[in-house]
């Protein structure tokens, strides 16, 4: 069953436009290039369409989806700790309401651009509404045990302990040196990063990849976390209007961090539960063709590798395929491995560069993102990572990156943490540890409910299936799942639909926010809504 | 016919990517390059090039150092799991609670108490860079403009165009009174945009100014809000130098304008922050945005998903900041060190002929060298700023690359070196200029 593509940036953008335009064009062309028979009978049905689509157009943008809300009271200090998140994206004409107020305004407030809104709408789904719920009344063991469990935010924090003893132990000496002298730190530095940590980390990824393969420093571009490494990728491949490939199901943040303010289309290839969501060429090749009728341009695939939310990994023949199918179509090939290093179980992960290593592959279409924050469980410290083969990019990478740079006093830390070999070590083989028991908990406990989880062998979550528990096969019956899941069973899962899967009933839930003695609680939770859901077919 | 090779076509790359918007070969970065290549160094190079192009704040690290000395828990953990657990699992665009707040009492001391701010309106970005183009990601469309008073910073072409596609529509100022802004000027570069179909959103200005080292007048700043409230758009106000003004009671922000004013028509208004200039800290990546603007503080937050703090910086910061002892003595005297400084070079230039802009704030003064130019022009001051470039070996900015529509001003950096590298800089000109004197006596 085929989800909505998240909608396109309203018409007054220019991605939009273009879109709509295209969708005019196409019918059009039939006639232009004269096939079908009879013209007049192409004709009339393509003007009537042609129109139709004006005319959709134009009420369209009446939805005033740039317009304002009224402006709330001036210098109000709103009680507890954020300012209320925005509603669901008014879509009503609010000039109108608008009416002077004491203190207020002295007209109409002033628009903002059509792009701010277009998250809004997005910002309104189960992932972020469960991720709030979370934050406003977390789970804790012993203080708030009847709080929200959060399943939902793909966090390691399993190894913290180690990590922390490490800080507290080497995090000042590390950050001022020797000399406590603070001018190292506090000038300005080169954007993309200190060239002393993009050889720790180009030495690090090394190591998270089993040596496999090398990276050099100078093909790295350090920014603040991983997610502005995707949205400068997407800015340097593709204009406005353009869209990637991704396979589905993907993970929530990937619709932000690329289509955002870039412009850009995603275009899911649905993979299915009976090729255990693995990607078939055969699929990459029937959507790419579908994005071409639609007059889409293509500019790469964007595979996360090991794949999040189900934690597969590609194999070899895929990663090939993938190159091959982009040579052919002359596109660029973006893998985020972002989760290389969390890895469990018996198969071995295949960084793309290994590939690119062993044939003669035109590298200048390959580009990896890699991070700290979930294979060193650092999150909080901001560090993303592009590799990529070409010169161009990185050119302009580097340039971009001052828009998203890493903090000095944080890149000194790590350069130190880092070199610390003998602790990474230890670390890398502690958390596998832990994650591969965590996970296979989980499974076993999962099914012990009658719920199964997709193989997986990588990541921080199992892929559940919980379709047997769903009142109808649709989104609408994932969604009641979902909800029961978090208001009665107070525990947040992210559902399939959030992640653009195209099967309903499947959920994402992470474990590594927990502790061992919390998988029973969860447990009980889902349990206890499983069973409403059984008694009530 | 022979057999024919297919040539593989290389992979494109976005327009964006191959843009020159960065700007990067103006001769503002091409300066830096000149520095780069034979940077000056007391011992080693003392025949070097000077820096005098970099707007960075060194004349108060030793105060950081002797806080951080003093208070040596606060770039580490503190030893406490549960600070750390929030620590490095941070990775909420809300930003650590403790930092905003110390950011919003900080930004109230600068102002000597006479503007307050809601730490729940502080948005924290990955420096001003980052805060400037997301303001302009979210207050303009691509095609949109923003009219920006010059001579204006010129990293502004790059961060308020290149990837948000909005255009900057200049507001000419000229000496003539000092380089202000007045209500005309903004007309005519709003007519300008009309006539040339551009949608205008808003005006964004630099108080105290870069490159003017200047602070922009309390009457100046009313003029401008009226203006803004009558064509319906926004007001950004980066405010990154409100620290470096010489005189607290000098430099008026638009938040006590705004709070005269009972924030009447305040959600049009927004205010870019730093700590890279007042604290000296750059290399931090420390920006913030503050919004009047409910939607605005919320949409901004979502994007700073992008361009985040690490929350081992927030928290060593709030620490810092929220000690009210040290704040207060460090800008007091980071004040007055920069105040002496600007005296120092502003007394050295007047002693060998030259004039300055009459200026108030910041890290540079505004150098007045028309008179020495050939023709006014922008030609001729490219050549003068060739000739010091490389013969007298200061890198110092020509106004045309900070769209100065007058010929013959330079801005000039003085607070990124030492008291004896400025005097060593202040010889050199002494020496051009004698030299000049010489010249232009044989020429007669």
């Amino acid at each position: 069953m085929k989800k909505d593509q998240e909608s396109t940036p309203s018409s007054t953008s220019t991605g939009g436009g273009a879109t709509t335009a295209m969708r005019v064009i196409v019918p059009l062309q039939g006639v232009v290039q004269g096939r079908g028979g009879l013209i007049l009978g192409s004709v009339i049905p393509c003007a009537l369409f042609y129109f139709f689509q004006l005319y959709l157009k134009r009420n369209r943008s009446k939805g005033g989806s740039g317009e304002n809300s009224p402006p709330p009271p001036p210098a109000r200090s709103p009680s507890g700790t954020h300012l209320q998140e925005s509603s669901p994206l008014q879509r009503v004409q609010s000039r109108s309401l608008l009416s002077p107020r004491g203190g207020g305004s002295s007209g109409p407030a002033p628009l903002l651009a059509s792009r701010a809104d277009s998250i809004a709408k997005q910002a309104d789904g189960p992932y972020y509404v469960g991720l709030k719920r979370v934050s406003e009344d977390p789970y804790d063991g012993s203080s708030n045990p009847d709080g929200v469990i959060q399943l939902g935010l793909a966090e390691n924090r399993l190894s913290l302990d180690l990590v922390q003893e490490w800080l507290a132990e080497n995090a000042k000496e590390s950050i001022l040196g020797q000399d406590m002298s603070i001018s190292g730190i506090a000038t300005y530095q080169p954007f993309d990063g200190l060239m002393e940590l993009k050889v720790a980390i180009a030495g690090f990824m090394s190591q998270v990849m089993d040596k496999s393969v090398s990276f050099n420093p100078s093909q790295i571009v350090l920014t603040a976390g991983a997610t502005p490494a995707i949205e400068i990728l997407s800015f340097c491949l593709a204009d406005p209007g353009n869209a990637f490939l991704v396979p589905s199901p993907y993970y929530p943040d990937l619709d932000r961090d690329v289509k955002w303010r870039t412009g850009v289309e995603i275009i899911p290839i649905p993979c299915r539960s009976a090729d255990n969501f693995c990607l078939s060429t055969t699929a990459l090749d029937r959507t790419f063709n579908q994005a071409r009728k639609r007059g889409l341009k293509v500019r790469g695939i964007i595979i996360s590798n090991p794949s999040n939310p189900v934690g597969n990994l590609f194999n070899r023949e895929t990663l090939y395929s993938l190159l091959d199918f982009a040579t052919e179509k002359n596109i660029h090939l973006i893998s985020n491995e972002i989760l290389a290093g969390s890895t469990h179980g018996s198969e071995d992960f295949v960084s793309l560069a290994e590939i690119i290593d062993s044939e003669d592959f035109d590298r200048t279409r390959v580009h990896i993102v890699y991070g700290l924050s979930k294979d060193l469980s650092l999150p909080g410290f901001r560090v993303g990572v592009i590799y990529t083969f070409n010169e161009n990019v990185l050119a302009a990478a580097k340039k971009l990156a001052r828009f998203s740079s890493i903090s000095a006093p944080s890149q000194r830390l790590l350069i130190s943490m880092l070199a610390d070999t003998k602790f990474i070590h230890l670390f890398m083989k502690n958390n596998r540890e832990r994650l591969e028991r965590m996970y296979n908990a989980f499974v076993t406990g999962l099914k012990q409910l009658g719920i199964e989880c997709m193989k997986s062998n990588g990541g921080f979550y199992c892929w559940m299936d919980m379709s047997g528990l769903i009142r109808s096969y649709n989104e609408k019956g994932e969604l009641e799942l979902w909800d029961k899941l978090l208001s009665v069973g107070k525990v947040n899962v992210t559902p399939g639909s959030s992640c653009h899967c195209i099967e309903p009933g499947w959920f994402r839930l992470c474990f590594t926010t927990l502790s061992e003695n919390d998988i029973p609680v969860v447990m009980d939770r889902i349990r206890k809504v499983s069973e409403i859901c059984k008694s009530r077919s | 016919m022979g057999v024919e090779f297919e040539q593989q076509p290389s992979v494109e790359l976005s327009k964006v990517a191959v843009s020159d918007t960065h700007g990067e070969d103006s001769p503002y970065f091409a300066g830096w390059k000149a520095y780069d290549e034979d940077p000056y160094d007391e011992s080693r190079n003392p025949s070097g090039v000077i820096q005098m192009g970099l707007a960075e704040n060194q004349v108060s690290f030793d105060l950081l150092e002797e806080y951080l000395e003093k208070h040596s828990e606060a770039a580490s953990f503190g030893n406490k799991i549960s600070s750390f657990r929030e620590n490095a699992l941070f990775q909420d665009y809300h930003g650590l609670q403790s930092f905003r707040k110390a950011m919003a009492s900080f930004m109230e001391q600068i102002r000597g108490g006479r503007a307050k701010f809601d730490p729940d309106r502080v948005v924290i970005t990955a420096g001003a860079t980052a805060a400037n183009e997301l303001v302009t990601f979210i207050l303009a469309n691509p095609g949109d403009a923003l009219l920006v008073p010059t001579p204006y910073y010129p990293g502004f072409d790059r961060d308020l165009r290149w990837r948000t596609g909005v255009n900057i529509v200049p507001v000419h100022c000229d000496s003539s009174n000092n380089f202000q802004i007045t209500i005309q000027a903004l007309e005519a570069a709003y007519a300008d945009a009309v006539s040339k179909n551009i949608k205008v959103r808003g005006v964004l200005i630099t108080n105290p100014s870069n490159p003017l080292g200047a602070t922009i007048q309390r009457s100046v700043l009313e003029d401008i809000l009226d203006f803004v409230i009558s064509k319906n758009i926004h007001l950004v106000s980066d405010e990154i130098y409100s620290g470096s003004a010489f005189f607290s009671g000098e430099f008026v922000s638009i938040a006590e304008v705004l709070e005269a004013r009972n924030y009447q028509d305040s959600e049009r208004v927004h205010i870019v922050y730093s700590l890279s200039k007042d604290l000296g800290l750059p290399g931090f990546r420390v920006g913030t945005i503050y919004s009047y603007n409910d939607k605005v503080v919320t949409t901004a937050r979502r994007m700073s998903s992008f361009t985040l703090i690490s929350s081992q910086t927030q928290q060593l910061l709030a620490s810092m900041l929220s000690d009210k002892d040290f704040t207060e003595k460090y800008i007091r005297i980071n004040r007055e060190r920069l105040k002496n400084r600007y005296h120092m070079i502003i007394d050295g230039l007047r002693n060998r002929g030259i004039e300055c802009l009459e200026g108030n704030a910041g890290l540079f003064c505004w150098m007045n060298l028309s008179p020495l130019l050939k023709e006014r022009k922008k030609e001729s001051e490219l050549a003068l700023w060739k000739s010091i470039l490389y013969e007298v070996k200061l890198n110092i900015s020509p106004g045309s690359s900070c769209h100065c529509s007058e010929p013959g001003w330079f801005r000039v950096c003085f607070a990124n070196m030492t008291e004896r590298t400025l005097e060593i800089a202040l010889q050199r000109i002494h020496d051009f200029m004698e030299i000049k004197k010489e010249n232009d006596v044989q020429q007669q």
